[in-house]
Formats: C-alpha cells, structure tokens, sequence
C-alpha cells in the first residue's frame, strides 16, 4: 500500500501505544484502519440509497452467526431433516428465534441486494471507473442466488423439494449434456438423500466461503476508486492543500454513525417481520412448507420464492423449453454488461435526460410485475402480461446504448449538492 | 427523504399485495378466529383432539410438557385428561395405531397434525371437519366439500349427526359446472349445530395453537425488541448528530 503515506500521526502513549507499535511493526493494523476507515473519505451528500452496502453486510453477518447455531441442530438426511427443524423450532433453547432470524434473512438479504443494484442504477455506480465492482457484486449476486436454492431444500419441506425439482429439471433444456448436468447436480435420478447431502454441503461451505470472498475483494475493489456518490462526481477531483477531498468526510466516525442510524431502521424492519409475520403471509415462508417431502404428491402450485420469481416468470412465458431456458439465463446476466450498455456521458439520474428516466421507471415495474406474475399460475392472462413484460424486460438491457446516447443530459455541477 | 419513503411505501404494498393466500382448492372456506389467549378454548381443544383425533392421527412434534406449560395444567392434570398411551411429559402425541395397518385400512396413513392448522389454514381445518356430508357411494359413507374424496369417515358424526350436501348444476353450453348450496341435517346428533361448531372451533385453535407453540411469546418479545431499537435509535441520532455539526 504504498499510496498510504508513511505518517504514522499521533499514537497512544505508555503500555496501550507500545502494543500498537511492536503490532504495527510486524502488521499494518494502524495502516489498514486508516486506509479503510479513518481516511477513507466518501462523499458527505450520500442519501438513504447508500446504505443498502451496509444493510447487506449486516444481513450477511446476520445469516453467518444464525447460520452457526441452525448447524449444530439441523440433520441433513432426507429421513431426519423435516423432523429436525420442527425440534429446532419448539425444543431448542431460542431455536425458534434463530430460524425465523435465519428465515427472514434471506429474504432480506434479497431485499437490500435488490435495492443496492438498483441504487447503482439510479446513480450510474456501475460506470467507469467502478465497472470491476459491478462485476464482482454480479458476481456475489449469482452466488448469493445459489446459496438461498441451496438453502431452500434444507427444511425438506413440500416446496422445498418440489421447487428443487422443477429449478433443477431446467438445466435438463440444454442439448446434449442436459440430462448428464441435471444428475451431476442431484446426484440422483431423482432428488435425494444424495441431493441434501450435498446441498448441504454447498449451502454451509463452498457458497459461504466464495461469498465471504467476493465480498472482501468487492470492498477493496470500491475502496480503490471510492466510493460514487447521488451527483456522480469523482470527490477526488477536488481536493484541499493536505490532500483530502473537500467534498469527502472519513467513514469513521462520519459514515459509521450515519449508517447507525440507518441499521436499526432496517433492524425496526426486520425485526417486526421475525417477530410478528414470519412466513410473511406464505411469501417468506411457504405454507405448502410446513408439509414434509413427499415425493409421491405434487403440490397444486409449484412457485419459487419470491427473490426468484421475476426470472422464472420469463422463463414460463416461453413456450419452448430451451429458448425458455436461455432467455431465463439471459435475463440473469444482462446486468453484468450494464457498465457497457450505458453510453450515457454522465452518471447520476439527477443529470440524466427524460429518456433514461422513463425507461428505468418502466423497468422497475416491470421487475415487479415479473416477480409478481412469477408467483401466480401460467394461466391465460398471466402468460400473456408475463411476455409483454419479458420483452420490456430485454428492452431496457437491449436498446440501453441507443437511448442512453441520444438522451439529452444537463450539465454535472464541480462540486457535490449538500445542504448541511 | 420523500422520495425513500414513497419507495419503501410502494415496496411494502408490493409485498402485501404478492402474499399468497392459502390454496384452497376451490371451495370456499369457512371463517375461524384463531386465539392463543384463550386458554379455556385452548384446554377444550386439547381434550377434543385427544378424544377424538388422536386415536388416528398424531403431533408427533409436541410434548404434553409443553402443552401443559402453556394451558396451565399440572402434570396430574396432563397425565388424568390427556395422556391416554403415554406416561411421561416430555413424550410426544403418538398415536397407538401401526402406520402400516393405517395405511392398509384407510389407503393413505391419516396425516400427522402437528403443522396441519399451518400448511393448509385454521380456515380449512374448520371447514373440513364440519365439511363431512352423506354419499352412499364412497367407502365410508361420506364424502367432504373441503377435500373431495377423502378417506377420512365421519369421525364426529355421534356429536354433528349426518348431513346431505344439496348441489345445483348448471349447464352452459357442454359444459356442466356444480357448485354447492349448503347442507341440510338428516340424522341429528347429540349436539345442536351451534355448540358443534364450538367444539369443533375449540379443536381447529388447538391445531392451530399447537403448529407453533411460541407464537404468543414472541409477540410479545418482540413488543420489547422495537420499544428498545425506538430508544436506542433515538442515541443514534443524536450521535450522528454530533458528529457531523462541522460538516457544511
């Protein structure tokens, strides 16, 4: 880190500051906190869209320490599995309180992913310089939805097996190795023992483990460039005589007090959903759920959870079953091409013109209306709203470079618009 | 601000409107209030479900222990009125039926009841056990409006009597479609229909009671979780508020 300059400043006297030396000769603990939070400076006009960073590191810890103790209770055989949740819930000490923490975390972790994504839409976060940042936090996106999938057969419940089912028999559209890769994944001819075995497997080890990963590479990453800001003006343009962004203040004490505030708004939030509607009304918690696996009975209505449902919405409003597949495959991965897509000079929305307001307003209802339409039956009506919204879907991704480049765009400010 | 809170407004009237109300399978249920509080209710429902229930069907999730705790019964009382084949509180409600033999009897094994008032809805317990209607067709005299073709006989029929199901057809084009008009009494119970439904309302909050024991509790810890984040959000803000004076 050479770019941290060698001033050490003014360290604790006595006992205390000889510790911190004799660590700091042998570790850059002083050097690394000063570099990631005492002279990190990021902008001092971020609104409440930028604590949803901060949120999904909260519901992270959340899941890593709930996650720990559903371990110790939780048996992964197919035998076994349903029975041990229900022990978890109604015999362990504070169980029940760890699953629905556990439970509505993941729904949460959506949430605030969710709005962190489109947070970088509204103020074009994704942009160059920080194109590398979107990648990776696509990248914590694809793992994160894998390990709530994964997640999800635990309980061994009616929707956990069948929507398990129905997920892993898409890969089975794909030519040639279909049906080779939907075995490799079940481990199975049918979804097992094996299959919870191994999603298991996944869900505590390997997806934690990448996903604590991406996270660390995707902070160091955003603390390289630093951090965008509602104007989308580089603050490092500007800086004063010792250096420091003028328009900047340290995230500790400044953002940390500030993203205080904003953690037990969202606990307030969370906390109301573990403590007075956990299932969320079957949204969080599917009722057909509270049934054991039974692999001789299907359930009326098959639908994944909610934080899946815009994309499998598109998936059934494709009659093929391959070409259903890929546009599903695609409408994943579209936004990992935002930073290339978007030909727009400036960043933020506040300077955008009229088209890029428009087409992001119709975009985000129609993820919604996808999400809903994902949990209702691909009837009639449903199919038909599900395509037109599909091709809204892929439009806003697809004609992205056209409207963006003609869209008109005001002029960016030097400085950031604060009002103390 | 304004425009954060019309996002996060719009957000929790998208989740509302997006839950999934029980699957019904068609028929219209009847309305049952589900109360935790009432644990005179909560104590008839226990002994209804131990006479009537749970000779067939078990909740094999539950120990009395923790049924008496919450109903305010003795282990006396527990062991006097509820605890027909087990000798210890801490055990489970089994039932003494072989799931083999229930299964050769009935075709299916009469399904545990630990989670039903929570998979299907008390709406649909409710109306299933007051749903069982005269059809000399089926196997055991009777069909339900709630699950048609059940293999579950009229096990309350002493209490309810039998009842016929009156049906009107119509007939649109070549399609006929049959919906269901009520029921009428033919065989009379002991009980008049008023306190049958009582009962059976005292079962279904049993069941319902009983598919998540804590339910009551963490209401009211979580009574005590928001009142403490309302305090502690209130030193945040001043906190922030400190810190960023010098801020302009």
């Amino acid at each position: 880190m050479a770019r941290v300059e060698a001033e050490v400043g003014k360290r604790p006297e006595g006992v205390w500051g000889g510790l911190i030396k004799w660590i700091d000769d042998r570790f850059p603990m002083t050097e690394t906190l000063k570099y990631h939070a005492t002279e990190y400076y990021a902008s001092k006009n971020f609104n409440w869209w930028y604590v949803f960073g901060v949120l999904a590191f909260v519901v992270l810890a959340i899941q890593l320490i709930t996650g720990i103790f559903l371990t110790m209770n939780y048996k992964p055989a197919a035998a076994d599995a349903f029975a041990s949740v229900e022990y978890i819930m109604r015999d362990v000490e504070w169980g029940w309180l760890i699953r629905y923490l556990h439970s509505t975390g993941a729904s949460f972790f959506f949430i605030v992913v969710y709005l962190h994504m489109f947070r970088a839409m509204l103020y074009g976060s994704y942009k160059k310089p920080r194109e590398l940042i979107w990648l990776i936090g696509m990248m914590i996106f694809f793992v994160l939805m894998a390990e709530g999938f994964a997640g999800y057969l635990l309980p061994w419940g009616q929707m956990s097996y069948w929507g398990a089912q129905v997920i892993i028999s898409l890969f089975g559209a794909i030519p040639v190795i279909g049906d080779f890769l939907v075995e490799t994944i079940r481990g199975d001819y049918s979804i097992s023992d094996i299959t919870l075995n191994r999603f298991f497997a996944l869900h505590v080890i390997v997806l934690p483990l990448i996903l604590i990963g991406l996270v660390f590479v995707h902070i160091v990453a955003l603390h390289e460039v630093g951090s965008n800001n509602p104007d989308g003006i580089e603050i490092k343009n500007n800086k004063d005589a010792s250096g420091r962004p003028v328009d900047g203040v340290a995230f500790h004490p400044y953002h940390t007090t500030k993203d205080l505030v904003a953690i037990i708004v969202f606990l307030m939030i969370f906390f109301a959903v573990v403590f007075f509607a956990p299932d969320m009304g079957g949204l969080f918690l599917e009722h057909a759920n509270f049934e054991p696996a039974n692999m001789t009975a299907t359930p009326e209505h098959i639908a994944p959870v909610w934080y899946y449902t815009p994309y499998y919405a598109i998936l059934r409003a494709v009659p093929d079953k391959l070409w259903g597949f890929i546009l599903f495959a695609l409408s994943v991965l579209l936004p990992v091409f935002l930073p290339w897509l978007d030909r727009s000079r400036v960043k933020s929305i506040r300077y955008r013109g009229w088209m890029y307001k428009t087409a992001l307003t119709v975009f985000v209802v129609t993820f919604i209306s996808l999400g809903w339409l994902g949990l209702q039956p691909a009837t009639g009506t449903y199919v038909l709203m599900a395509r037109i919204f599909s091709v809204l879907y892929f439009a806003f991704f697809l004609l992205m470079p056209y409207y963006t480049a003609i869209d008109k765009t005001k002029p960016v400010p030097e400085r950031v618009v604060y009002h103390g | 601000m304004g425009r954060f809170k019309l996002t996060a407004g719009l957000f929790v009237v998208v989740l509302l409107a997006s839950s999934q109300s029980f699957a019904a399978g068609g028929a219209a249920l009847d309305h049952v209030e589900f109360d935790p509080g009432n644990k005179a209710s909560l104590q008839r429902g226990a002994r209804n479900f131990m006479n009537y229930c749970s000779g067939c069907h078990s909740a094999k999730y539950v120990r009395f222990k923790t049924i008496g705790k919450y109903l305010d019964l003795s282990e006396e009382q527990l062991i006097d009125n509820l605890m027909f084949n087990a000798e210890k509180t801490f055990e489970t409600i089994n039932t003494a039926m072989p799931a083999d033999s229930a299964e050769r009897w009935f075709g299916t094994p009469p399904p545990d009841m630990s989670l039903m008032a929570r998979a299907k809805g008390a709406d649909y317990v409710y109306s299933f056990l007051r749903g069982f209607y005269l059809d000399p067709e089926s196997p055991t005299g009777v069909d339900n409006r709630v699950l048609a073709g059940t293999s579950m006989p009229h096990v309350l029929w002493e209490l309810q009597g039998y009842q016929t199901a009156q049906f009107s057809s119509h007939t649109e084009g070549d399609v006929t479609s049959h919906s269901f008009d009520g029921f009428e009494l033919a065989i009379e119970g002991t009980m008049e229909a008023e306190d049958f439904d009582e009962f059976v309302a005292d079962t279904v909050n049993f069941l319902a009671y009983i598919a998540e024991p804590i339910r009551s509790e963490r209401r009211k810890l979580g009574v005590w979780v928001m009142m403490f984040l309302i305090f502690f959000w209130i030193l945040a803000v001043m906190l922030k508020k400190q810190i960023w004076k010098d801020v302009k």
